[in-house]
């Protein structure tokens, strides 16, 4: 009484503008033409964010974060995605999106902050244009259609994009935002994450065609893009969110990559997945690629990949050491940001709270 | 006797109802290969196959909703809610039809459904994953609400509440799902809608369920060293409320604590408050005094343990009721 799993056999129609083995090639829809410093740039991102995420991993082993859930493997989906946004759109994240919150200006360390328990994120949506993160599993898709309404409204050139994973694509919020964007042409593009996981789930326990071919029975174009390839995801995103503002309605992105990690540092894979599996995707990997490239080129010496491997190390290390900085909250913050005006019962509480603790001190 | 997880338990009760009745399903995400990420169905797939052990897409509307039809058809399904922050999704399939369709039938149709949800903080965990949302469904009528507080319950609580013809929502505290206790397999348990003394004493009654009985028996014990006599309460069924080995209790000791860690405002210690009020009155030496969660949102993980009632706060209450 199970499906067929054809969703995962059907033939991939990526869009694929870098090989794995690093060769440029072309696609007749979407071409992408970047200057040497622009893709060493790229290439910088990568490194870095796959810096940050191992770092939070192994804080996370030594008892510094209560979880993290690591981006292994999708960095090119998330920086190319994350570097196709003008500072003008606004960007609706997961829990895994931290190449993306990179691309954004959000310094890592909150993102820690989340994960260590100080606080559930805490960063200026509005100054980044990088929304908090959701742990509800598909919830933000409505949040940025409504966004991509007042945009709309506004008259404005912007367009919101929103991250959700390929087990997200089975929620009633998610199905109803498809809805919702095709109705109102909202400027919106629907970044979906493939990576062919969630939690112990393959995709075939969530949907028997590719996900992509999913937009078009809501009534908007949908493309699978190779998401281990971060030129192929810049132009693809790059041309969805101009479509977008410049008033073509949504677009769905189906990024096609693989989670390398566990689902979380809770999480353990060999009880549901076998290990050839990640031995395959190992060879498709987004950064090996770009650095390929950048050499087949001569676009980088060994002096340049020196020096990003050295920035990495000292972003690694800085993050360590404001992770271990970070003040544990005070008990008064509990009752701080509730709401947004005075409130009795808060007041009420806090205060009787506070004095039930000062008890301790006499 | 067999010494027993909480997980483990609940684990061998699923086993044991999936062997008495080929109808009994359980469905959920993860809930097969991976056994549950609290591995609470961990080999259930393997040994009674994937249409009886149902990984579901991801969507909770989806699994309650199903479940419906399922029993509709004659199934008894059992789902699993993978976290407490997670039923809200199902909200409207178990309020608006799990809920109300048995009566809508004038007693035509029966939903055998259960609808398990692992409850609770105390784990460190981020938002959304410690939450103790139960006052939302005891507030609604069509529903029976349980909580098991340790392996032993656990065990017949959840093979109970399978063969149950009412729809039942059934809270696991998680952080008490590694806790261990020797359960004897054969041994019927107490019926799910009563409550239970774990602990006697004359000078306080403490009522708690789930998560909470572990941390009031943990009080009474301190309380007894400084000569205070403190009974203890695991209610077990939250709906409908075993109001009459509660009032028994509070009509001997004249003073009671309600201890949950869900808010105290308009939280089921409030309705327990306003029984006792009703059934001890002429009994009671104090007001009923409740020690709970705050009216925030669950706070990020390391201000968890000011929310959450610890036994220093049970302590100050029953010093506080022990003062009038
Ligand atoms: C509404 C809801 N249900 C269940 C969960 C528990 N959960 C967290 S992540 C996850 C799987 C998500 O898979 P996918 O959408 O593919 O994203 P990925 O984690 O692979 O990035 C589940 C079931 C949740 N966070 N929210
Ligand atoms: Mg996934």
């Amino acid at each position: 009484m199970t499906a067929p799993t054809t969703g995962l056999t059907a033939p991939p129609e990526l869009v694929q503008l870098l090989t794995p083995e690093g060769e440029r090639i072309e696609h007749p829809d979407y071409h992408i033409d970047l200057t040497a410093e622009e893709v060493r740039s790229l290439y910088r991102d990568l490194v870095l964010v796959r810096r940050i995420d191992l770092e939070a991993v192994a804080l996370q082993r030594q008892g510094e974060l209560g979880l993290w859930a690591s981006l292994l493997g999708q960095e090119a989906a998330q920086v190319g995605s994350g570097r196709a946004l003008t500072g003008v759109d606004m960007a609706f994240p997961t829990y895994r999106e931290h190449g993306v919150a990179w691309c954004r200006g959000v310094d890592p360390i909150n993102l820690l902050g989340l994960f260590r328990g100080v606080n559930h994120g805490g960063w200026d949506p509005y100054e980044h244009n990088f929304h908090l993160y959701s742990i509800v599993i598909g919830t933000q898709t409505l949040h940025a259609v409504g966004y991509a309404m007042g945009i709309q409204r506004d008259g404005a050139e912007a367009a919101s994009i929103v991250y959700f994973g390929d087990g997200a694509t089975s929620q009633g919020d998610v199905n109803e935002s498809f809805i919702w964007a095709s109705v109102f042409n909202a400027p919106v593009v629907f970044f979906c994450q493939n990576n062919q996981w969630a939690i112990s789930e393959p995709l075939e326990k969530q949907s028997r065609i590719p996900l992509y071919k999913r937009a078009s029975g809501f009534g908007f174009p949908g493309v699978r893009v190779d998401g281990n390839d971060v030129f192929a995801c810049l132009a693809v995103t790059r041309k969805a969110l101009a479509d977008a503002r410049a008033g073509q309605g949504p677009t769905m992105v189906e990024a096609f990559t693989y989670r390398m990690g566990a689902h979380t540092t809770s999480d353990d894979p060999t009880r549901y997945r076998v290990a050839d599996e990640l031995e395959a995707w190992k060879l498709k990997d987004p950064i090996e690629r770009v650095k390929a490239y950048l050499f087949r080129r001569e676009l980088a010496d060994q002096e340049f990949f020196d020096k990003v491997e050295a920035e990495a190390d000292l972003l690694g290390k800085e993050l360590r050491r404001a992770c271990l900085a970070l003040p544990d909250p005070s008990p008064e913050a509990l009752f701080e940001h509730v709401y947004a005006e005075p409130h009795a019962l808060m007041a009420e509480e806090r205060e009787q709270y506070l004095s039930y603790l000062a008890g301790f001190e006499r | 006797m067999t010494v027993l997880t909480l997980a483990k338990a609940l684990n061998e009760g699923l086993r044991a109802a999936m062997d008495a009745d080929p109808k009994v399903l359980v469905m959920g995400e993860d809930v097969g290969k991976l056994g549950g990420v609290f591995r609470v169905t961990d080999g259930l797939q393997k040994d009674f196959g994937e249409d009886r052990v149902i990984d579901t897409p991801l969507a909770e509307s989806g699994i309650i909703g199903t479940a419906i039809g399922l029993a509709l058809r004659g199934y008894r399904p059992v789902c699993e809610i993978q976290f407490d922050g997670f039923v809200f999704p199902a909200a409207d399939q178990i309020i608006t039809q799990l809920a109300k369709m048995p009566l809508r039938s004038l007693g035509k149709l029966k939903l055998p459904v259960v609808v398990r949800i692992p409850c609770g903080g105390g784990i460190g965990a981020v938002e959304h994953h410690s939450e103790s949302p139960e006052a939302y469904f005891t507030h609604t009528g069509g529903l029976r609400v349980v909580a098991c507080s340790n392996p032993v319950d656990a065990y017949t609580m959840i093979q109970d509440a399978v063969r149950c013809d009412d729809p039942i929502v059934f809270f696991e505290p998680k952080r008490r799902y590694w806790d261990k206790a020797d359960v004897e397999l054969d041994a019927p348990g107490l019926p799910l809608d009563k409550a239970k003394v774990v602990r006697t004493g004359s000078d306080v009654t403490l009522l708690a369920y789930g998560p909470m009985v572990k941390t009031c028996l943990e009080s009474a014990a301190a309380a007894e060293e400084d000569g205070r006599s403190v009974e203890v309460i695991d209610l077990r069924s939250l709906s409908p409320l075993d109001m009459e080995v509660i009032a028994a209790s509070v009509n001997r000791t004249g003073r009671c604590v309600v201890v949950h860690e869900a808010p105290v405002f308009t939280g089921l210690g409030g309705e327990l408050a306003a029984r006792i009020s009703e059934a001890c009155f002429y009994r009671l030496e104090s007001p009923v005094l409740r020690v709970g969660g705050f009216s925030t949102p669950y706070p990020p993980s390391r201000l968890e343990d000011h929310y959450l009632p610890d036994l220093d706060r049970v302590l100050d209450a029953v010093d506080r009721v022990l003062a009038y």
